[in-house]
């Protein structure tokens, strides 16, 4: 995370109202002010000024993009993997499976791993939300939501929790119990509440919120505990498929993609849209952080994952094949985010470099789309869910670059 | 009256489907006489087919072609039989692409996949011989003549009259005719419990064929919003900085170097998280080394934030982390709590006399003081920013240096990389048994809330007030 500490007003009086909200600190004709959201959209709504037409004002947006867009070019001067060329390149990889996991019986739409490295939550079309320990293989939870297509799940920090849904349009909170007889659904907190499907949700760094981002555009930060809506986040113009926390120390950032083809990353704070990345060319399926905090990946349909720098603010580097032409539906990094796992429609999983954007491994075995990847908190493993109704476990085995002698020792059949 | 299934084809947001049109120019490519896959006749059964590849074949053409290797060949092949592109001869049920002498043809003609052809087309094969439909079939004709009675007429006929059509072709043609309409709704038609290409999952709720409706608020929110300052550095100096978190975090990486004494997932012995629990008492020298990279990797270590907490008590200064910590506790916690939440906290380490006063700049407490007139979540954040940059920047490289930090390296330990034989059989199967399941973390939060708890109460503020009073008392 960047090193500069400055101290905006997140909170107070709004410059035109008087009144205490969070504010937006936004510049006008180069002066800072500080603006509640909603005299944001009333000037925006205000009507056309003196002289101002529709085609004035699009030519001003234009002229501004463009703008940008120089200012960006003259800091550009070298690309990622120019400066990777003095790093060692990594040999082929080959992955195995190591677990499967069946259980399921219908496609997997998306999983959670736990803090304790082991366990993970899953979800699928039929409604049913399976808590696996994964090392053992033994279902230890299961619940079935009153919907089908619960497509987001997501574990709690604690590890006593789990949050779900799908097309009922809600986040509910079921909390676990030690009990293996007793009904989960009982104890179900209905959380969130949108207008249209659930697309992804994740904890905070507590048990006690729950970001969302739905189908109607907007992404959300709820309060789990009374239902209440902390802060709404506008700015997509399609539905947000995806959202990822950022990890960095202040942790006051998330960035969402959607099918508007735009990545955006929010302050949770204000509620406002701090910076916008679009160069894809299709729906944006999944966004996860690199795990320092100061880039992003993102996964489109247009058979692409894409670097974005956030301190640079531009894309750094497309992973791209010209065999690869199924959309990539999920990616995640590894622990030191040298290597880039994405999942494709195609029912592969490739692995990329992230830094000389080569790919170093492919793995086969789905008999479906896969619909998920993650790896675990330790980085030992990855887990990718898919839609022929399985998840598998899978961690490395040998790369081409290694002696012999250890591909023995480190083998097992 | 049209009946949307859930395996609507029209796909309306049809864009997610758009990687079929480069699949399509490649299948074009395969077609050509000159430069695609070489077809033959092949006899099956009693006729001839024309134009028949083999499987083999098609994997070769693509590896040569398209530069992929084998196996992704053979993948993106089994795609092209999934969508319909190419359809098997032999065992026509199963989508899947055979690398041998499994036999071929291009799907050539279009058909619409609306319900009223596919009811036509078991129509028809009913006409041809009754009870020749699959079950899942004969289920779906029931279920269309009942939704579309009112057009049944005009379906029987369509059907009669293909029918006839049909038989006046040649032989030969006849079958290859039947052959492929059979593929077209296996493809688009699937038998339960198979899994589809065609299934693309829900439609979008937006759709993005549809161009957004432009008007001035739209540019007005662009122009408003543009305005903000991002700070942008010199590319070099960002892309030094992600090569330098990675090289850093290289021999941390269980996909890069193996982790020790073994990857739990590779062997089935998970001596790797028993070494890096929680709230172990020794660490080993990797977790140690990873705190030293960054305070945030410190922090986040539940064992190396006790540790730096060891050594906080000895310098006395304590409060700065514990400030920290409350002010977390604030921010994501719950919304109930909140204000007496931030009264206690301002109350314990910020208000003037306070017992674990916090050394903040005037400017910085003047912003929280003002904020507390409407205590919300975020009314420490300039604070707490303020006291990590102090603990980041001077509290931790003295920590680094400090004998604490020196002890417990020495202390921590380095597992030897267990090695295991290739493994046969037996192993495998006492491996499987030999996997322990784990304490569940609910028993582990409880453990930890209650450790808190005690915590907490030890370490409260000492009042020196009342332990003067008590002594004056005893005296």
């Amino acid at each position: 995370m960047c090193d500069q500490t400055f101290l905006a007003i997140t909170f107070g009086p709004c410059d035109n109202c008087s009144q205490n909200k969070p504010l937006m600190n936004i510049y006008l004709k180069n002066e800072p002010i500080n603006y509640c959201s909603l005299c944001v959209e009333l000037m925006a709504c205000q009507g056309l000024a003196k002289g101002e037409t529709t085609n004035t004002l699009k030519a001003e947006s234009e002229s501004l993009k463009a703008k940008l867009e120089e200012e960006r070019a003259k800091l550009h001067d070298v690309e990622l993997h120019q400066v990777a060329e003095k790093i060692d390149a990594l040999g082929q990889f080959v992955m195995k499976t190591r677990r499967t996991l069946k259980g399921h019986g219908n496609k997997v739409l998306c999983m959670d791993w736990c803090r304790d490295k082991r366990r993970i939550v899953s979800s699928s079309q039929d409604g049913k939300v399976i808590v696996w320990d994964a090392y053992t293989t033994n279902k230890e939870h299961a619940v079935t939501m009153p919907c089908t297509w619960v497509m987001a799940c997501a574990y709690a920090p604690s590890g006593c929790a789990v949050a779900c849904g799908g097309l009922d349009n809600k986040c509910s909170v079921y909390p676990l119990s030690l009990d293996k007889n007793e009904n989960l659904a009982a104890k179900k907190k209905s959380v969130a509440m949108h207008t249209n499907y659930l697309s992804s949700c994740s904890f905070t760094n507590s048990d006690m919120q729950i970001l969302t981002s739905s189908g109607d555009g907007t992404c959300a930060l709820w309060d789990v505990e009374s239902g209440q809506l902390l802060q709404s986040f506008h700015g997509h113009s399609a539905d947000v498929l995806s959202l990822d926390l950022a990890p960095s120390e202040t942790g006051n950032t998330f960035v969402s993609g959607g099918c508007d083809k735009k990545a955006n990353v929010w302050d949770m704070r204000s509620g406002q849209n701090v910076q916008s990345f679009e160069t894809h060319e299709s729906d944006i399926n999944n966004v996860k952080y690199y795990p320092s905090g100061d880039a992003f990946a993102t996964g489109s349909d247009d058979a692409t994952c894409r670097l974005y720098d956030l301190r640079a603010d531009r894309e750094v580097a497309i992973y791209s094949k010209d065999s690869i032409i199924f959309g990539a539906s999920s990616v995640d990094f590894s622990l030191s985010g040298r290597l880039l796992f994405a999942g494709y429609n195609d029912y592969t999983i490739n692995v990329w470099d992230v830094l000389k954007g080569t790919r170093v491994a492919i793995l086969f075995g789905h008999e479906n789309r896969v619909s998920t990847v993650r790896v675990s908190p330790d980085g030992t493993a990855f887990c990718s869910g898919s839609w022929d109704n399985t998840l598998r476990v899978s961690a490395y085995l040998r790369s081409s670059g290694e002696s012999e002698l250890r591909n023995i020792l480190y083998n097992t059949v | 009256m049209t009946i949307r299934s859930d395996r609507d084809h029209g796909q309306r947001c049809r864009p997610r489907m758009s990687c079929l049109k480069k699949v399509e120019a490649t299948v074009v490519q395969m077609q050509d006489p000159s430069t695609g896959v070489k077809g033959t006749n092949q006899k099956l059964n009693i006729t001839t087919i024309p134009h028949a590849i083999t499987g083999q074949d098609i994997v070769a053409w693509i590896t040569k072609n398209m530069n992929m290797d084998n196996d992704e060949a053979q993948a993106f092949s089994t795609m092209l039989v999934a969508f319909g592109y190419i359809y098997p001869l032999q065992d026509h049920k199963k989508l899947v692409l055979r690398p041998d002498g499994s036999l071929y043809r291009f799907q050539v003609n279009k058909w619409k996949a609306e319900d009223t052809d596919y009811a036509i087309y078991l129509a028809k094969r009913n006409i041809r011989k009754k009870g020749v439909l699959d079950a899942y079939e004969q289920e779906e004709y029931n279920k269309l003549h009942k939704w579309m009675n009112h057009k049944w007429d005009f379906i029987v006929m369509q059907a009669k009259e293909q029918y006839h059509a049909g038989k006046a072709r040649q032989k030969a043609d006849r079958v290859v005719f039947d052959c492929q309409e059979r593929a077209y709704w296996i493809v688009h038609r699937p038998p339960p419990q198979t899994h589809s290409a065609m299934d693309y999952g829900l439609d979008r709720h937006i759709d993005p064929n549809v161009e957004e409706k432009k008007t001035y608020d739209y540019y007005k929110r662009i122009v408003i919003y543009m305005c903000f300052m991002g700070f942008c550095s010199k590319s070099l100096f960002l892309a030094c900085s992600l090569v330098k978190y990675m090289m850093t975090f290289k021999n941390h990486d269980p996909f890069l170097v193996p982790c020790l004494p073994r990857n739990p997932w590779q062997t089935d012995h998970d001596s790797y998280w028993e070494l890096n629990t929680p709230d172990v008492e020794v660490p080993t020298k990797m977790r140690v080394e990873r705190w030293s990279f960054s305070f945030y990797e410190l922090l986040s270590d539940p064992r190396g934030r006790a540790d730096f907490k060891v050594f906080l008590k000895k310098e006395f200064s304590g409060e700065n982390l514990a400030f920290w910590e409350a002010a977390e506790e604030l921010k994501w916690g719950t919304a109930a709590s909140m204000s007496e939440k931030a009264e206690h906290i301002f109350k314990t380490f910020l208000a003037p006399g306070a017992p674990r006063w916090i050394n903040i700049d005037g400017r910085t407490m003047g912003l929280t003081v003002k904020g507390l007139e409407h205590p919300h979540r975020y009314v420490f954040d300039a604070a707490q920013t303020h006291i990590f940059m102090l603990m980041k920047k001077d509290t931790f490289y003295r920590y680094l240096k400090s004998p604490v930090y020196k002890e417990i390296q020495k202390k921590a330990i380095s597992p030897a990389p267990q090695f295991f034989c290739i493994c046969i059989e037996a192993q495998l199967q006492q491996n499987m048994r030999n996997r322990r399941p784990s304490v569940s973390p609910i028993i582990t939060w409880q453990k930890e809330q209650e450790e808190k708890a005690k915590a907490a109460a030890a370490a409260g503020p000492i009042d020196i007030k009342k332990l003067m009073a008590s002594k004056l008392d005893r005296k």
